[in-house]
């Protein structure tokens, strides 16, 4: 059972890693939320992000995707250092990011949400038209049933609401997807579509960083994992070395398995 | 026990009512839906249409005669010029108290500029030629310039712009006095008269027959391009497209609406003395039923017709437009998608500025002075015309051609309850409950469609 701080994935080991973070650290006054975490992601690979309430996840992958830059640390993208300032320098970098809440401008419909930011432009216009065109296309991947496209995204369901936030990080050619809770809101079925889209994205080279409570999706998904307990990383595990029991005794005692007994494996079943 | 048998009786037959009731809504919305047009800028129009309906028969006639069409246009145009502004500002989730100060105080320079502060030997000053269009550009840099300096203090330095504003109504207000030193500033240039539609000797500021009909003709031409260009574009993208009946019916209706409006303002003559004046200095022989002259389209509303234009393009084709909606919709994920917020709102309340500058110039003009008072509480009618003209207090939601809208149908009332002789502290309890109860029966209709 290897752990350390960065664990490879053994096909990975002569790659470059697309994004690796080192040590970075964010304080929210006096407030330690992410504390010299390192953690990195291969091409075409999945990396579970865990722990338990106020870990410092979404804190840490919001320093990536530009939200909010880090007080201290380093981020490489493909080996060479960048400064992420903004979600500007985020998606020139070709880090998309979808966000727990989705982050969309509800009384928008789904192509103005999709190329928020980056309109289509034609003669100094808009050119809604090419936009939806776009939109029909990346959307029809995720969802052929999709027909709102003139409506309010306030007004459509979860899921398709769902698919109008993964569209717009997918409609850019992202490399690295940070995937922040995609399923707490969906349906059975609807889930097993963002289940596939992954694997899809995973055969098409894109690394993922997927932020979840769910230790099932998490199992089912990623290559490796990643563990964070109060602002620190516990480890990075390869999902095939540890058990699910293993990954919750990570989460809940914010130690490495090597170092949690039996008894406190046992108290965590009682 | 007979009490039950009754209600069977009505039961059934109410039951059949409303389903057919129901199912004839349903066509009815289905076309309307064929035709995408919003139907709740449809049941402001009705409502409009029975407001001027309701006047006309209380007033026996008088208020659908061209004479009060035409003044009803006129008084409209400078709250609806700013209420085009207004709407941004609103749908980005901020507010200005400020347009009347600042409305004041843009005339009062305006006013300054053309009297005082030129020099004739620049060959400018009053009744030069050039005066009236240096005086209005001076005044649209300095509408955007204090507007900007309000959208600055708003974005970046994070003031609410509830305070910002309300301070600017005290500042730009107390700057005239401290300036005019409560001194009324008149006359102004002749030429810079005609932009409030007044008369001057017998020049009229307004376009006349021939100008207005060439001026409709263009807007039918402009529909027509607007409509083929859109059919074609989703054509071009194998969109689904409006039946051509609903293309027509469309274009038709709008073309219908902009020429009757005009010929209802060709229907307005010059008034007698002018007409004559006229007629004696052109050599017109004086028919014995006196001279018909038409007065046409007035420019103030010429000028609210070019500043709708420019402001619905920039908040329907632009992508500031985009982004204003946006923030209002939800202003994290506006961040989020990596748009400039403040800047958005700075600039959202420069445009605003900008179009207060367009108002003191019309109001000014139409005064031939600046008065110290020039504008004030003109901020809650602009406030209005944009709330009952659709536009949500939560931010997101709110049209230009709406708050157009809502400016006519608070001068119509305010217009209306003149010619019924209503006092003036009634018409503000009549616009007052007017204005809560659009409102409050736009946030009941909206709840029960979702």
């Amino acid at each position: 059972m290897a752990v350390t701080g960065s664990v490879n994935a053994p096909a990975a080991a002569q790659r470059v890693p697309l994004v690796d973070m080192r040590d970075i650290r964010v304080s929210f006054g006096g407030v330690r939320a992410v504390n010299g975490v390192s953690i990195d992601v291969y091409p075409g690979e999945c990396i579970g992000l865990v722990g338990g309430n106020g870990a410092g996840k979404t804190t840490l992958m919001r320093t990536l995707s530009g939200a909010r830059p880090p007080d201290a640390g380093e981020i490489r993208v493909n080996g060479q250092p960048a400064t992420i300032a903004n979600p500007h320098d985020a998606q020139a970098l070709g880090i998309e990011t979808i966000y727990q809440t989705l982050a969309l401008a509800d009384n928008l419909d789904a192509p103005a949400n999709v190329f928020l930011g980056r309109e289509i432009s034609a003669a100094a216009t808009l050119n809604d038209a090419a936009m939806e065109s776009e939109t029909r296309k990346v959307i029809g991947r995720l969802n052929p049933n999709f027909k709102n496209f003139k409506t309010p995204v306030l007004r459509l369901s979860g899921g398709q609401r769902q698919a109008v936030a993964i569209a717009r990080a997918i409609e850019f050619n992202a490399r690295v997807l940070i995937m922040d809770e995609p399923t707490a809101a969906l349906g059975p079925a609807e889930t097993s579509q963002v289940h596939a889209l992954i694997r899809q994205l995973k055969s098409e080279g894109i690394g993922i960083f997927l932020v979840s409570h769910d230790i099932h999706d998490v199992f089912d998904l990623s290559d490796r994992i990643s563990v964070m307990y109060h602002g620190r990383l516990v480890g990075t595990v390869n999902k095939g070395d540890v058990t699910t029991d293993e990954v919750l005794g990570m989460i809940i005692l914010g130690k490495p398995p090597t170092k949690i007994t039996r008894q406190e494996l046992a108290e965590l079943h009682g | 026990m007979n009490v039950p048998v009754p209600e069977v009786a009505t039961a059934g037959p109410s039951n059949g009512i409303a389903h057919t009731l129901r199912s004839a809504s349903a066509t009815v919305s289905e076309r309307l839906r064929f035709l995408e047009i919003d139907t709740r800028m449809l049941g402001m129009l009705l409502a409009l249409v029975g407001i001027w309906l309701g006047f006309n028969l209380l007033s026996g006639g008088t208020f659908l005669s061209p004479r009060n069409l035409w003044n009803l246009s006129v008084q409209s145009a400078s709250i609806a010029i700013m209420a085009t502004g207004m709407v941004l500002i609103i749908v980005s989730r901020n507010i200005d108290l400020s347009v009347g100060s600042m409305l004041g105080f843009l005339g009062y320079a305006m006013a300054m500029l053309q009297g005082e502060w030129i020099p004739k030997s620049l060959g400018l000053g009053l009744g030069e030629p050039y005066t009236w269009i240096v005086t209005v550009i001076f005044g649209l840099l300095l509408g955007t310039l204090i507007g900007g300096l309000q959208g600055v203090v708003v974005a970046y330095g994070r003031v609410p712009s509830f305070i910002v504003t309300l301070g600017g109504l005290l500042v730009w207000r107390g700057l005239i006095f401290r300036f005019a030193q409560g001194q009324t500033i008149a006359p102004l240039d002749q030429n810079f008269q005609m932009l409030g539609g007044g008369t001057v000797g017998t020049r009229v500021g307004a376009l006349g027959e021939w100008g207005s009909w060439i001026l409709a003709l263009l807007l039918c031409a402009g529909i027509a391009y607007a409509l083929v260009t859109s059919r074609r574009r989703r054509r071009r993208y194998g969109f689904p497209v409006r039946p051509m009946w609903a293309e027509i019916t469309v274009g038709a209706v709008a073309a219908a609406v902009t020429l009757s409006t005009v010929w209802v303002f060709n229907s307005y003559p010059l008034p007698v003395n002018v007409a004559n004046q006229y007629a004696q200095e052109h050599n017109i022989p004086v028919p014995p039923e006196g001279l018909f002259i038409s007065t046409g389209i007035a420019f103030p509303v010429v000028l609210m017709l070019l500043v709708t234009l420019v402001v619905t393009f920039l908040a329907t084709r632009r992508r500031f437009g985009r982004y204003v909606y946006a923030i209002g919709g939800n202003p994290d994920a506006a961040a989020l998608a990596g748009i400039n917020v403040r800047r958005t709102i700075m600039l959202a309340f420069a445009l605003m500025g900008a179009l207060a500058a367009v108002s003191a110039a019309v109001q000014t003009a139409r005064l031939n002075a600046a008065v110290t008072n020039l504008g004030v509480q003109n901020e809650l009618d602009v406030i209005s015309a944009a709330v009952i003209g659709g536009t949500s207090f939560s931010g997101g939601v709110g049209t230009v051609p709406g708050a157009i809208l809502g400016a006519v149908v608070m001068q119509s009332l305010r217009s209306g309850m003149v010619l019924l002789l209503v006092d003036s502290p009634t018409q503000d309890i009549v616009v007052g409950l007017v204005l809560v109860a659009a409102v409050g029966l736009d946030t009941f209709v909206r709840s029960g469609r979702r």
